[in-house]
């Protein structure tokens, strides 16, 4: 990541809160930039591996907006912490237990159907809390959910486009993306679990409930799989822990080689 | 700060503010060089500061562009290089939309080939894309190769009449 420029948002005023809600507020800004970071590297593992050129840039484009809203959020949770920690510092230098995004994203791509089916999945359930985030009472949050709803609208058509593609398309495709989705199910429940942080920020107006985001989800999740001719999978077992820095084993890996520069070099500028 | 375009110096604006404007017109996108950063319409504003120095004002056009970084420096380099003393700042709120692009910036686009974006609105996630004209022989017989074309702001299209591909700039 580039060095940052000073950086001024419109409307905010500094942070006059309780330290609850401050706590609360930081760990918000952490999943939210977590979650697209970890997203976003994973799209970049796509980089010259995609199956036709005009999916790798896409893909890749894909991974530089998510990229690009992390770099957001982490600053300004590095801001709301106030203890001197920047959006490097936060994404480089922190190890497992510390990154907070939800399992989802850290899942391996395997193929390119498994990676269209863990985007569109996330894409429908960003696109529903960034559109109300650019309602919160924090104008940081609302400012930044504003620029990044326009670009997931763009990602959401773009993964829908190709789960229909793929569902409705041979017997092969459909098979693939069918896996993908039972296999990916049981870790959507975990973007709507509430906990005492998400309570907090939902009663002063900072953020939704992630309960909130749940109807919309399913009925975007419903047309498109319709549409796919693809089955939703029963609501079973869901895995949970990520929001909470409990990961799978694949989150490591994914670090490892994020972080190999700045740990290899801790003070390196480019 | 208002939600619409801003292209140029405000009536009454001191010698400073116009010597900072000009140089700024200078000032190409890294990546679509024809426009400047002002047809692009990321320079959001231009003000004097309490201490009498020029305020440049930025805004990205997507959150990950890589050219965000380097835009800011080229404007910090065409400022001094203008002998201003001028603070460079950056932000994202209200966001940059193509409806910033000016009339000039849409007809540098045209020129070179690149169809300028259609006017936003609200639209509905599904509706199908509109249809575009080929820049280069005009028939509406076109359709979308790729969502994401060259840069983040671009999609690629292909004419079915003169059989060339084409960029499109994405309406955001």
């Amino acid at each position: 990541m580039a060095p940052t420029k000073e950086q001024t948002r419109d409307g905010s005023e500094g942070h006059r809160m309780s330290n609850d809600t401050q706590q609360a507020l930081f760990g918000y800004a952490l999943r939210l930039g977590d979650t697209s970071l970890v997203l976003g590297h994973r799209l970049s593992e796509w980089c010259g591996h995609a199956p036709e050129l005009e999916e790798d840039i896409a893909l890749t484009n894909v991974a530089l907006d998510l990229v690009g809203h992390a770099r957001l959020w982490l600053a300004y949770a590095g801001e709301v912490e106030g203890k001197g920690r920047d959006e490097d510092r936060l994404a480089y230098r922190r190890d497992v237990f510390d990154y907070r995004n939800h399992l989802l994203v850290e899942q391996p791509n395997r193929d390119f159907g498994h990676t269209i089916v863990r985007q569109f999945l996330h894409d429908s359930w960003a696109v529903e809390l960034y559109d109300r985030l650019t309602a919160s009472t924090d104008a940081t949050l609302a400012g930044i959910a504003a620029k990044a709803v326009k670009e997931v609208r763009y990602h959401v058509r773009h993964s829908a486009d190709w789960l229909i593609r793929l569902g409705d398309g041979t017997a092969v495709s459909h098979a693939k993306v069918q896996d993908a989705l039972d296999r990916l199910w049981p870790y959507t429940g975990e973007m709507f679990e509430s906990d005492a942080a998400s309570a907090t920020l939902a009663a002063a107006g900072i953020a939704p409930d992630p309960v909130e985001l749940r109807a919309a989800w399913n009925a975007r999740i419903a047309d498109v799989l319709a549409e796919a001719t693809l089955s939703r999978p029963a609501d079973g077992w869901m895995q949970k822990g990520g929001l909470r820095g409990e990961h799978s084993e694949h989150l490591g890996f994914l670090l490892a080689e994020m972080q190999f520069l700045p740990r290899a070099y801790p003070d390196a500028t480019w | 700060m208002p939600d619409a375009g801003c292209w140029g110096p405000e009536p009454g604006a001191d010698a400073l503010l116009l010597t900072a404007w000009n140089a700024l017109a200078e000032v190409m996108d890294p990546e679509i060089p024809v426009l400047s950063v002002v047809d692009l319409g990321v320079v959001r504003s231009v003000a004097r500061e309490m201490d009498g120095r020029v305020a440049v004002t930025v805004t990205p056009t997507y959150s990950g562009c890589p050219a965000t970084g380097v835009i800011v420096l080229d404007v910090e380099t065409a400022l001094a290089r203008a002998g201003l003393d001028a603070v460079v700042r950056v932000v994202i709120a209200p966001p940059w939309t193509t409806d910033w692009i000016s009339e000039t910036g849409r007809a540098k686009l045209a020129e070179v080939g690149i169809v300028p974006p259609p006017a936003s609105g609200k639209r509905s996630l599904t509706a199908p894309e509109e249809s575009i004209a080929c820049p280069l022989c005009g028939s509406t017989d076109t359709a979308q190769i790729s969502r994401f074309g060259s840069t983040a702001c671009k999609a690629l299209h292909r004419c079915n009449a003169c059989l060339e591909p084409f960029d499109v700039f994405k309406c955001h």
